[in-house]
C-alpha cells in the first residue's frame, strides 16, 4: 500500500500572531505539523504498519518546512518530499496545481490531508488535488478502513455521522478523532536524519509560474479587534429586548 | 557544536583562563534531533505524566512503573545508554534537554532520573561487556528499574564509613553482603540494586544485586516533606550470595565509582533545577497577571516585577552554565571507547576532570532554585501557601536539592579542595598565575571607563578573578595543609568560584547570542547579564573582603583591603531599571525568556 501525506507547517496553535510591516511575524516562533495533518500522517503510519507499504510525506512551502517533514518522518513515515520555490504563490489553485504535477508519475493507493490548516483555514488544497487527479476523496474523517481495494469511511458531516464506501485509489482529509498521533520517538528522530528527503522545485515538475499564476490575492490583513468586556442590559424585559436589537443594528452590524 | 570544541578544555581552568565564547555550548544552537527530542520529552510529561499527577503524587509505584517502561519505548531512559546495548548513545547536551524537560514530571522525574543517572550510569561506565549486556538492554527501555545505594543511617556526608560488609564465600563464587542502606530513591519498585559495600570490612567496593536474590528486601516508605510521589525506602542485606560477575569493576574501586558517578548526579540534578525554575516563573508570571489587587493586575507593580526578574535572570545564568557543563563533559565523555578493557578507568577519569564544576552546579542550581521556588510563593501570597497551587509543591520539592547528591556543605568543600590539589599535582598552572599576580597587583590600576556593550561586564570578571587568586592566594598561604581545617574560609572560596563560573557563562553565552541575532535582539540577555554581574561582583567583593580579614590582621591586612579597593573600583550600575526591562518581557510572555 502506497500513501502519501501532504502535509503544512503551521503556527503552533499556541503561539500569538503578531503583524508586522503587514505581515504576519515569524521572529521566534515555535512551527509545527498543522494538527489536522498530522492525524493524516499518524493514520498513513498506521495502515503502513497494518497493511505494509510505504509512507510519504509531501509539502509544498518554505525551506523551514523541512523540520516538519522530518517530525513525521521522526514519527514513522518513510520519505519525505519537499517542494520549495520562491516562485509558488500562497493559493490554493496554485498549490494544488504544484501537486498534481509532482502526483502525476507517482504510485499512490491513498492520499491524506489535514481537513483544513489551522492558519489559513481553506480547507481547499487536497480536496483540489482529488480533483486534479481524477480521483474520489472523502473529508473530514473519523474513522478509515481499508481492504480489498476499498475504503469503508466515517466522515463528520457538520455533525452528523456519515458512512461511506470508496474505492482506492482516492483521498481522505482527517478530522480530529481520527486517531491519537504519536510522539516521535527518540530512535524514530534519530533514524529521520538517514531516509529520503528530496527537494524540488518547480523546475523539476515542469511546472512555469504562469501555470500556477495565483487565483485569489489578499485585498488586507489585520487582527480581529480585541475583546471588549461584556454588557449587561438593564430594565423591563420588553425594553432590553429593543435595546439589544437596536445595539445589534448599530453597533455590531449583525442585523 | 561538537566540532567546535577543539581544545580540551581543563576542569577548574576557568578562574585563571580567558576562554573565547564560540568555544562554549550554550542552549541557543540546538541542532534539529535535538529540538525534536526536547519536545518529545515535553510532549509525553504533557500528555502522559501530568494528566494522572495526582495519582502519582500520592505514591502509585505501578502507575510510576508504567510510565516509566512508556518512557522506555520512547527511548527517554536509554540517552546515556551505548547504542551496542540498545540505548541511543546520545551526547550531554541531548540527555541534559531530556532532564530539563522532564522536570515538570516533579516526583516521577526525580524516579527517572535516579534510574537513568546513579542507578544505570555505573553499569555503562563502570560494567563489564558482560555486565553491560546482561543489564543495560533492559534499563535503557524500562523493563527493569535500577536504584543507587550509598548512604546508610550513620554513613551520608561521610560515604566512606560505610558499614554494609561483603565477604568472598569459600569456593570463591559469591560475595556475601550483609548490612543497610538508607534513603534510596525507587526502593519500592527498583529490580537492580547498585550497592557499596567494603570487602572484608575495609576494600570499599560496588555490587549489582538484584532484588530477586536472597536476603534482599526494602524497609517501610519515609514520610517525605516533599518529592512524595517517589519512592524512599531503606535497603536491607542478609547474607545476600551475589555472585562474583556482580562485583562492578574491581575490588577497592568502589570510592572511585561512587565519587564519578556522584558527580554526573550533581550534573543532572542542577539540570532539573533548572527545568523546575522555568516552571515557577511560569507559574508565578502567570498569576501575576491574573491576579488583581488595588484594581490593578499585581504584576504592574515594581516589586512584583522585580521578583519575576531576579528569577528569571538567575535562571539564565544557570541555563548557560548548565548547557556549558554538559558541552565540556561531551568533550571528555564523547570519546570513550565503551568496549576497551580500560572503559573505566577513561570514564573516571574523563568525569573526574569536571568535578569541580559538577558541585558548581550542584549548589548554584539547587539554590537557585530555591530562591526562584520562593519567591515564587511569594508572588502568590496566600495561595501560595496552599496546595491547590503547584509553586507549593515545587517550594517543598526543592529543599532536598541542597541535601542529596552531596549536601552544598560537602560540595563548597570539594569546589576549592579539588582546585588546589589540581594545582598541587600541576594539572594547572595556578600557583605560578597568583604569583605574577602579585606583581601586578602592587602597580597602580588605571581608572577605566567602558563604552562596547558588556565591556564593563567583560573587566568585572577579570577583577573578579584577580580577587579570587588574591583571596586564596593568601588563603593558602597562611594555613598550607591545615586549609583543609578552615572550612568557613574555604566555603568562601568556593562561592567566589560559583559566582565567577556563573557569571562567565552567562557573559559567553551572551557574547555568543549577539554574534548570532545582533545587539536588539540579545538585548535581554545583556541585560541580564549586567544584572548579574553586579549582584555577582558584590558577593565576590563581601567574600574576599571576610577571606582577607580571617587570613591576615595589621598591615599585612590593611594592604590587601587596598589592593582589593583598586580591584573594585567601579561605578555602580542602575539595576533597578534593568530590572523593570527584564521583568517587562517576563510578564508580557508569561514564561522563562531570553
Amino acid at each position: 500500500m502506497n500513501v502519501y501525506v501532504v502535509l503544512k507547517q503551521t503556527f503552533d496553535t499556541e503561539e500569538k500572531v503578531v503583524l508586522q510591516d503587514g505581515r504576519v511575524s515569524e521572529e521566534g516562533v515555535k512551527f509545527v505539523i498543522n494538527p489536522y495533518d498530522e492525524y493524516a500522517v499518524e493514520e498513513a503510519i498506521r495502515i503502513k504498519e497494518a497493511a505494509g507499504g510505504t509512507v510519504t510525506v509531501v509539502s509544498v512551502g518554505p525551506e523551514r518546512t523541512a523540520e516538519a517533514l522530518r517530525t513525521a518522518l521522526a514519527m514513522g513515515a518513510d520519505e519525505a518530499v519537499l517542494i520549495a520555490d520562491d516562485r509558488i504563490p500562497a493559493d490554493e489553485y496554485a498549490l494544488s496545481r504544484v501537486l498534481a504535477a509532482f502526483f502525476a508519475d507517482q504510485a499512490y493507493d491513498v492520499v491524506l490531508g489535514g481537513n483544513f490548516s489551522v492558519d489559513n483555514g481553506a480547507g481547499q488544497v487536497a480536496v483540489r488535488l482529488a480533483e486534479l487527479l481524477g480521483i474520489p476523496h472523502v473529508s473530514s474523517v473519523t474513522k478509515l478502513e481499508l481492504s480489498g481495494g476499498e475504503a469503508a469511511v466515517q466522515r463528520d458531516a457538520e455533525g452528523d455521522l456519515e458512512t461511506l464506501a470508496v474505492r482506492l485509489p482516492a483521498l481522505f482529509t482527517a478530522q480530529q478523532g481520527l486517531n491519537e498521533p504519536r510522539y516521535p520517538s527518540l530512535p524514530g528522530i534519530m533514524k529521520a536524519k538517514k531516509k529520503p528527503f528530496r527537494q524540488l522545485t518547480l523546475d523539476d515538475l515542469s511546472v512555469t509560474p504562469e501555470q500556477i499564476a495565483a487565483r485569489t490575492a489578499r485585498a488586507e490583513l489585520f487582527l480581529p479587534a480585541p475583546r471588549q468586556a461584556g454588557r449587561v442590559l438593564e430594565g423591563e424585559l420588553p425594553a432590553q429586548a429593543a435595546q439589544l436589537v437596536q445595539l445589534l443594528r448599530t453597533q455590531s452590524n449583525v442585523l | 557544536m561538537a566540532e567546535q570544541m577543539t581544545e580540551k578544555v581543563l576542569g577548574g581552568s576557568f578562574v585563571i583562563a580567558d576562554p573565547d565564547y564560540r568555544t562554549i555550548v550554550t542552549p541557543d544552537e540546538l541542532t534539529e534531533e535535538q529540538r525534536m527530542i526536547a519536545e518529545t520529552t515535553a510532549d509525553f510529561v504533557e500528555g502522559d505524566v501530568l494528566p494522572v499527577d495526582e495519582e502519582l503524587e500520592k505514591l502509585d509505584y505501578e502507575l510510576t512503573v508504567k510510565l516509566m517502561k512508556q518512557a522506555g519505548e520512547l527511548g527517554l531512559l536509554g540517552a546515556d545508554v551505548p547504542e551496542a546495548y540498545d540505548g541511543l548513545g546520545l551526547d550531554k547536551v541531548s540527555s541534559t534537554l531530556i532532564s530539563e524537560r522532564l522536570a515538570k514530571a516533579s516526583s516521577f522525574a526525580l524516579s527517572i532520573g535516579a534510574h537513568v543517572g546513579i542507578g544505570t550510569l555505573p553499569i555503562v561506565y563502570f560494567g563489564s561487556a558482560e555486565q553491560k549486556k546482561k543489564y543495560l538492554p533492559s534499563l535503557a527501555t524500562g523493563a527493569k528499574i535500577a536504584a543507587y545505594c550509598l548512604t546508610e543511617p550513620s554513613s551520608g556526608s561521610d560515604a566512606l564509613g560505610a558499614k554494609a560488609t561483603a565477604r568472598l564465600s569459600e569456593d570463591g563464587k559469591h560475595y556475601v553482603l550483609n548490612g543497610t542502606k538508607q534513603f534510596i530513591t525507587n526502593a519500592g519498585f527498583a529490580d537492580v540494586f547498585i550497592v557499596y559495600a567494603k570487602v572484608d570490612g575495609k576494600e570499599f567496593s560496588t555490587f549489582i544485586v538484584e532484588r530477586t536474590m536472597e536476603g534482599v528486601s526494602v524497609g517501610p516508605e519515609e514520610k517525605k516533606m516533599g518529592i512524595k510521589g517517589s519512592s524512599t525506602r531503606p535497603l536491607i542485606l542478609e547474607d545476600v550470595k551475589v555472585p562474583v560477575e556482580n562485583l562492578l569493576w574491581e575490588v577497592g574501586k568502589g570510592h572511585l565509582i561512587a565519587f564519578n558517578i556522584l558527580n554526573i548526579g550533581r550534573f543532572k540534578l542542577a539540570v532539573g533545577c533548572l527545568g523546575g525554575a522555568k516552571e515557577a516563573i511560569q507559574l508565578s508570571s502567570r498569576y501575576a497577571n491574573e491576579r488583581t489587587q488595588f484594581g490593578k493586575p499585581i504584576a504592574s507593580f515594581p516589586l512584583i516585577g522585580a521578583k519575576l526578574a531576579e528569577m528569571n535572570v538567575r535562571t539564565y545564568v544557570l541555563e548557560s552554565m548548565v548547557y556549558r557543563t554538559a558541552g565540556l563533559m561531551d568533550t571528555g565523555l564523547g570519546g570513550i571507547d565503551h568496549d576497551s578493557p580500560e572503559a573505566g578507568k577513561q570514564s573516571a577519569k574523563a568525569i573526574a576532570e569536571y568535578a569541580l564544576e559538577c558541585s558548581i552546579n550542584k549548589v548554584f542550581g539547587s539554590e537557585t532554585l530555591d530562591f526562584v521556588a520562593d519567591e515564587g510563593v511569594q508572588i502568590h501570597g496566600g495561595y501560595g501557601f496552599i496546595q491547590e497551587y503547584k509553586i507549593e509543591r515545587i517550594y517543598r520539592d526543592s529543599r532536598i536539592n541542597r541535601i542529596f547528591e552531596g549536601t552544598n556543605e560537602i560540595n563548597r568543600l570539594l569546589i576549592p579542595g579539588t582546585l588546589i590539589k589540581r594545582a598541587m599535582k600541576g594539572e594547572l598552572p595556578l600557583m605560578q598565575k597568583a604569583q605574577a599576580l602579585q606583581a601586578e597587583l602592587l602597580q597602580l590600576v588605571p581608572g577605566q571607563t567602558f563604552e562596547g556593550t558588556l565591556e564593563e561586564e567583560t573587566h568585572l570578571l577579570a577583577m573578579a578573578k584577580k580577587i579570587f587568586l588574591m583571596a586564596g592566594g593568601a588563603a593558602v598561604q597562611k594555613f598550607q595543609l591545615k586549609l583543609e581545617q578552615e572550612q568557613e574560609v574555604l566555603s568562601h572560596l568556593a562561592d567566589m568560584m560559583i559566582q565567577i563560573y556563573a557569571l562567565e557563562s552567562a557573559l559567553l553565552r551572551t557574547k555568543k547570542r549577539i554574534d548570532k541575532l545582533g545587539e536588539e535582539k540579545a538585548g535581554l540577555a545583556v541585560a541580564m547579564t549586567r544584572v548579574f554581574a553586579q549582584e555577582a561582583f558584590e558577593k565576590i567583593e563581601s567574600l574576599a573582603r571576610e577571606t582577607l580579614a580571617a587570613v591576615d590582621t595589621g598591615d599585612m591586612l590593611r594592604t590587601q583591603l587596598s589592593v582589593l579597593k583598586k580591584l573594585t573600583r567601579r561605578t555602580p550600575v542602575n539595576t533597578v531599571e534593568l530590572r523593570r526591562q527584564i521583568a517587562a518581557r517576563v510578564i508580557q510572555s508569561e514564561t522563562y525568556v531570553c
